[in-house]
């Protein structure tokens, strides 16, 4: 108890202040859709993180997101554990046919209304794996994708600020 | 050892022992021939004579040359620093050979993946379900990594997995995955329990399959190392130093010294951060949330100092074939000592918040034990494996610069996860040691690097992540592209140990046991 007192004494705030940054540029879909997220999920979405065969760095930023320095949840950004409990899948991953039942039906288990970000270059468009013959390709082939957020893997930074740039209309 | 010191070693342990061939190609490579009648027995000879669990068993397709599949096993003379690998001929008309897996169980899963990538048969095996060609969605008949595979468009099911059912009065199964609560790789596991202790758990992995082995082939050396760091993001570096460990050898490069410490010291920024997320993660999963956000923090300093010393946070694009694109000046140099110096006080104050928590040690304390026996004959490798009392670190048995640092190997007895844990408190501060110490040998001289002659050969690459082993085994043509490239990462041997540990333990224990191995799913499935 002594120890968990000082360090946390010592260690103070570390949240980093992170501006959205509205300057970027985004592979996401219409303005009419949007608006209509934004006015549903701008100030409380709750995300559930599926892996369709990414080799695990997106995953280690996305958990980095949540930590004490960037603190995604200060935003109103949630990871659930359910899809029962979500408002969105964010999709790593070039798409494993093995994941393809998976990924269909951690969708159709969300309530509506719904939709899909992919998160890293392989959910794009299958990314190095692309010619691979386990491999399904881009996401937005199989479901309904909203937003994208790129890098390899994107950084805590981006997920973030792309996130914020979609929700947020006048920041 | 040479050549004929290890053939009179087999004999001695199988009389009228004869090769057909014996070669020594790199001074840690031997390379033997055998009949393929012979070939089990000398397998089992040599895992019991190094004794070395079976350190790979694959296929390479030959039909095109000598109208034969080729079987190779590789064992690790820990003792000598050297490589042994085995090797047959299998008829393509009819392939098959016999089965080693009863006699040697770490032989099992190999077994099982030549059979579902080549349709090579292991006659009498145990068991020959498929591992990441899932029944639901592949076909049967059709085999990716031989050469004249052609990719179907439309593959059809073939049928269901079986999993192991347990029967009994009381006992019910709690299926789990492949999506599961954390943001975590997808993998299956099926438990059997009888009121809350664990009697049987399957883990059925491959959902992460993206047929990496195939897409190696053809690919030019460069562009292959971008693959092999995007095979396990976490070990995105020990991957890339094992792949141009392999490329190295068969060019006949020799990597300056400056870059072979500039490498050792991203391959222990890789295992520091790696293993102060793992303490953290222990803390999550037993609900203790300070250390976890301390060790978070912790970690995404090592993070930023990796993107620091190389743009890349998780150290990818900066090793290539011959040496390394980031260099040590004194200013780099700077960073890295005094950044080092905040994490490792840091690193002292969480040791202590979890050392100084009865709760916490009570927990992780005699829970999923991994008995030493069990390990050996599972073949467990890394770190887990030296948990359980193996002592087994390629940074010992091939040091090269470990040598001079006197590099100290962390080893436990116990296998539980306290044990775990213990390892990589040790390991963490042995890396910071090593760190420093290298960083000050490091001395800038510009040597003139030469291009890379691509030359045709085949070679054994290897280094020690931070899980364990990562091997390479490589072939090449005359271009330098790449023909067959076979991978095995730690998780691959360790993940059915797992299974064995969790046993016994409680469900709400099992995040916990999980989290002590923290295996790659990515890197199983390939």
């Amino acid at each position: 108890m002594r120890h968990i007192l000082k360090n946390r004494i010592l260690k103070g705030v570390v949240a980093r202040h992170i501006e959205p940054d509205l300057s970027i540029e985004m592979e996401s879909i219409g303005s009419e859709l949007r608006s209509l997220i934004r006015k549903k999920f701008g100030r409380s979405l709750h995300i559930r993180e599926v892996d369709t065969g990414s080799c695990g760095a997106c995953e280690s930023e996305i958990i980095s997101a949540n930590n004490p320095i960037y603190d995604l949840q200060r935003f109103g950004v949630n990871f659930a554990a359910s899809p029962r409990h979500a408002d969105a899948i964010m999709v790593t991953g070039p798409v494993s046919k093995n994941m393809l039942i998976a990924l269909k039906s951690t969708y159709e288990a969300m309530p509506d209304p719904k939709f899909v970000i992919t998160c890293g270059d392989c959910a794009l468009k299958g990314g190095l794996f692309k010619d691979s013959y386990y491999t399904e390709g881009a996401v937005k082939d199989i479901l309904p994708v909203a937003l994208h957020i790129p890098g390899c893997p994107p950084s805590p930074t981006t997920i973030i600020k792309t996130l914020l740039a979609f929700l947020r209309q006048d920041v | 050892m040479d050549c004929p010191e290890i053939i009179s070693g087999i004999k001695k342990n199988l009389p009228g022992f004869a090769a057909i061939s014996c070669s020594q190609n790199y001074p840690d490579e031997i390379y033997i021939k055998v009949e393929p009648s012979a070939f089990n027995d000398t397998c089992l000879a040599l895992h019991e004579m190094l004794p070395s669990p079976v350190m790979m068993l694959f296929a390479v397709d030959e039909r095109a040359k000598s109208k034969q599949f080729e079987i190779k096993a590789v064992f690790a003379n820990f003792k000598k620093s050297q490589w042994i690998i085995l090797g047959m001929d299998v008829p393509s008309d009819d392939p098959c050979f016999e089965s080693m897996a009863k006699k040697i169980h770490s032989a099992s899963l190999f077994e099982r993946e030549i059979y579902e990538m080549f349709g090579i048969t292991p006659k009498n095996s145990p068991d020959l379900r498929r591992l990441n060609l899932h029944d639901e969605v592949w076909p049967k008949g059709s085999y990716p990594l031989r050469k004249d595979f052609k990719k179907a468009k439309s593959p059809t099911a073939s049928g269901e997995y079986k999993f192991v059912r347990v029967e009994g009065d009381g006992v019910f199964e709690i299926p789990v995955g492949p999506v599961h609560a954390g943001i975590i790789g997808p993998g299956h596991f099926r438990f059997s329990v009888a009121g809350e202790p664990i009697i049987n758990l399957e883990s059925r992995l491959g959902f992460t399959h993206r047929g990496v082995e195939k897409l190696f082939e053809g690919k030019h050396y460069n562009d292959a190392i971008r693959i092999a760091e995007c095979i396990s993001g976490d070990a995105s570096f020990g991957h890339s130093l094992a792949f141009t460990h392999a490329v190295e050898k068969i060019f006949g490069i020799s990597v300056s010294l400056q870059d072979v410490y500039s490498r050792a010291i991203f391959l222990e920024l890789e295992r520091m951060y790696n293993h102060v997320n793992d303490m953290g993660g222990m803390a999550v999963d037993v609900g203790f949330s300070f250390p976890a956000a301390y060790a978070s923090i912790i970690k995404e300093a090592i993070l930023q100092l990796n993107e620091m010393l190389t743009g890349n946070r998780y150290l990818k694009g900066v090793n290539r074939v011959g040496g390394i694109l980031a260099v040590f000046d004194e200013t780099k140099k700077g960073i890295l000592l005094s950044s080092l110096d905040k994490i490792k006080n840091d690193f002292g104050e969480l040791v202590k918040i979890l050392n100084s928590s009865v709760s916490f040690m009570d927990r992780v304390d005699t829970a999923g034990v991994l008995r030493k026996k069990t390990a050996e004959d599972l073949g467990v490798v890394g770190l887990v494996g030296r948990a359980s009392g193996i002592p087994m670190d390629l940074r010992k048995h091939f040091p090269g610069v470990y040598k001079d640092a006197k590099f100290k190997m962390a080893i436990g007895q116990s296998g539980d996860c306290l044990a775990r844990l213990k390892i990589r408190i040790d390991e963490f501060e042995e890396s910071y040691r090593l760190i420093e110490l290298f960083a000050k040998k490091i001395c800038l001289q510009r040597e003139d690097r030469h291009m890379p002659q691509p030359k045709a050969g085949t070679a054994l690459g290897y280094a020690e992540s931070w899980r364990g082993p990562v091997l390479y085994w490589l072939k090449t043509d005359q271009a330098g592209l790449i023909e067959r490239c076979k991978i095995v990462d730690p998780s691959f041997h360790n993940w059915q140990a797992l299974s064995y540990a969790a046993l016994g333990n409680i469900i709400p224990d099992f995040p916990l046991c999980n989290k002590s191995f923290d295996l790659s799913y990515s890197g199983n499935d390939l």
